[in-house]
């Protein structure tokens, strides 16, 4: 018996644990906390906002270079003059005006994008006709960079806002459908038995079993998809546009104000970033029943 | 899973009209599944009273989950012929749990019923989950339950259905002893209380003998011993006549056994 626990002993690496002090009732030299040293593979304690830590610190390499001077201002303007500068468009109401147009033609886009993605991944991914029907012309499209439509969508609809609003639906669609309809034909077919056991109808069996099981395929197309939008909206934004941030960052350049344009880009920035966490917070909510390396 | 889809609404292979009194919960005549060119049910005829406890236990490929399949209406596109007539209540507990990790238990329990009186339902199903010892686990999500609780979940589901016919396949081969015990108890006192008939696949010989009436022994698709267990009061695996039927049972499942009586 004896043998047996000191080979235990030995084989053990001694490691002080930052968790003895705070055990009540236990002095922390007391008694050691000895236990054997094995590898964390998880991702050990989440760091707290996380999300903005490397924002931060480029904000902060940006702050630094233009004091020192390290940072031309003709090449880069100071953030302090992007916040003046910002300050004044407010002021003006130019940017309220611009970012309003703008997030409603991303918005537009976004919602029409989401809807025709669902529908066509739900079209494709339960039943084999629309499979057949759907799935290769999607494909095709898919390869089909968006930006390369832009001449041909300007043709059919003209350059007015409907043209802008179906070319950000048409980049959206593609990451909505693709990840959707991958999530839905993922789903574990034992649940498709389950569903004929229990005799479920099929609304039930979409409602119940199908729409939940591609809920997180549908939100990781959700993230793609609102930063394809904000990519889409700069694009059309400098076709023609006579509003929208995009406008005001092509009027900014043919007048060389760099500080305007680098208050577009914080503004496209902020979008993006704002957008991408919003979904990413939805995603937690709403996959609460998940447990994943994240937790 | 579009290959399933197909089936969704098909009902199972022949539902039998209302049980009439002295006809049987489970008719199986001429029974034929076929993969390919291997019979795997070769002309099977079993029937099951009402409310009466059936084990068929038979070596892997034996036939055994096919059979349970064939009466859950799931073997969608298995080739065969045969005449399977089963009640219009049928519930089926699979050897995993088979919880919707995206619902919670009680929507778990109760998946499918909400159409028409959705408040009894749900008061069904806290009863039920109350009977499986889970009262007030009903806002859990599946991943917070151990598997004997799952397992549980999965019976309760089973159960709020008031089922005729209950099948299971193999519903605790993957839990571990000691639980194990527990659910033969918790499956027993159920079925004394409900009395559906039930179908209970396994291949644990002990298992059978404990839970059944009557036990089933399935090799190559047909039925190579039928054997009904006549202990009466608790079934002690220490008991003499436990031990006799245990061996029977052993020699017609083709298991070699050394005399470890000495």
């Amino acid at each position: 018996m004896t043998a047996v626990g000191t080979i235990t002993r030995a084989g053990t690496a001694p490691r002080t644990s930052p968790g003895a002090a705070q055990i009540a009732g236990v002095r922390p030299q007391a008694r050691p906390d000895v236990r054997p040293a094995g590898r964390r593979l998880g991702l050990g304690r989440p760091i707290p906002a996380a999300g903005l830590l490397g924002v931060v610190v480029l904000v902060g390499v940006w702050v630094a270079g233009s004091a020192t001077g390290l940072i031309d201002q003709r090449v880069l303007s100071a953030p302090w003059t992007v916040v003046t500068t910002a300050g004044d468009l407010i002021a003006k109401g130019d940017l309220q005006e611009n970012l309003g147009v703008s997030l409603t033609r991303a918005a537009l886009g976004l919602a029409w994008g989401v809807a025709a993605g669902v529908v066509l991944a739900l079209a494709s991914g339960l039943s084999r006709v629309g499979d057949a029907l759907l799935d290769g012309p999607i494909q095709v499209k898919r390869a089909i960079p968006n930006l390369a439509l832009l001449p041909l969508l300007i043709l059919w609809f003209g350059i007015g806002e409907p043209m802008k609003v179906i070319t950000i639906a048409l980049g959206v669609f593609i990451p909505i459908y693709v990840h959707t309809h991958n999530g839905l034909r993922s789903i574990d077919s034992r649940y498709v038995e389950l569903a004929e056991t229990v005799r479920l109808g099929r609304p039930q069996f979409v409602r119940r079993v199908v729409l939940p099981g591609a809920l997180p395929g549908f939100l990781l197309g959700l993230r793609f998809a609102v930063t394809g939008s904000l990519l889409s909206l700069v694009v059309v934004e400098q076709v023609n546009a006579t509003a929208g941030i995009g406008y005001m960052m092509e009027l900014a350049r043919t007048y060389g104000q760099t500080e305007v344009i680098i208050v577009g880009l914080v503004v496209y920035g902020v979008l993006g970033f704002t957008a991408d966490a919003a979904v990413r917070l939805l995603q937690r909510r709403a996959l609460a029943w998940r447990r994943t390396l994240e937790d | 899973m579009a290959t399933h889809a197909g089936g969704l609404s098909a009902t199972p292979v022949a539902t039998g009209t209302d049980v009439v009194a002295g006809a049987p919960a489970v008719a199986v005549r001429g029974l034929v599944r076929a993969y390919g060119e291997e019979r795997v049910l070769d002309d099977l005829d079993l029937e099951l009273a009402l409310g009466e406890f059936v084990a068929i236990l038979g070596r892997s490929g034996s036939g055994k989950s096919t059979l349970l399949r064939a009466l859950a209406g799931l073997d969608h596109g298995v080739a065969g012929v045969g005449e399977v007539r089963v009640p219009d209540q049928v519930s089926v507990v699979f050897q995993d749990s088979r919880l919707l990790p995206w619902a919670r238990v009680l929507d778990n329990v109760v998946l499918g019923l909400d159409g028409v009186g959705r408040r009894d339902a749900r008061d069904a199903g806290r009863a039920a989950l109350a009977e499986v010892g889970l009262a007030g686990r009903e806002r859990a999500w599946p991943n917070e339950l151990s598997g004997g609780e799952q397992q549980r979940v999965s019976l309760a589901r089973s159960l709020v259905r008031s089922p005729q016919l209950l099948l299971a396949d193999e519903p605790f081969g993957a839990l571990d002893a000691l639980t194990r015990i527990r659910m033969h108890e918790l499956l027993r006192d159920l079925y004394d209380r409900h009395r559906p008939a039930v179908l209970l696949v396994t291949h644990d010989v002990d298992e059978a003998i404990v839970l059944a009436d009557r036990v089933v022994v399935l090799d190559r698709g047909r039925i190579a011993v039928e054997r009904r267990i006549d202990l009466d009061g608790a079934r002690d695996a220490a008991d003499p006549r436990f031990a006799a039927i245990r061996t029977e049972l052993l020699d017609a499942l083709g298991v070699e056994r050394k005399d470890v009586t000495a």
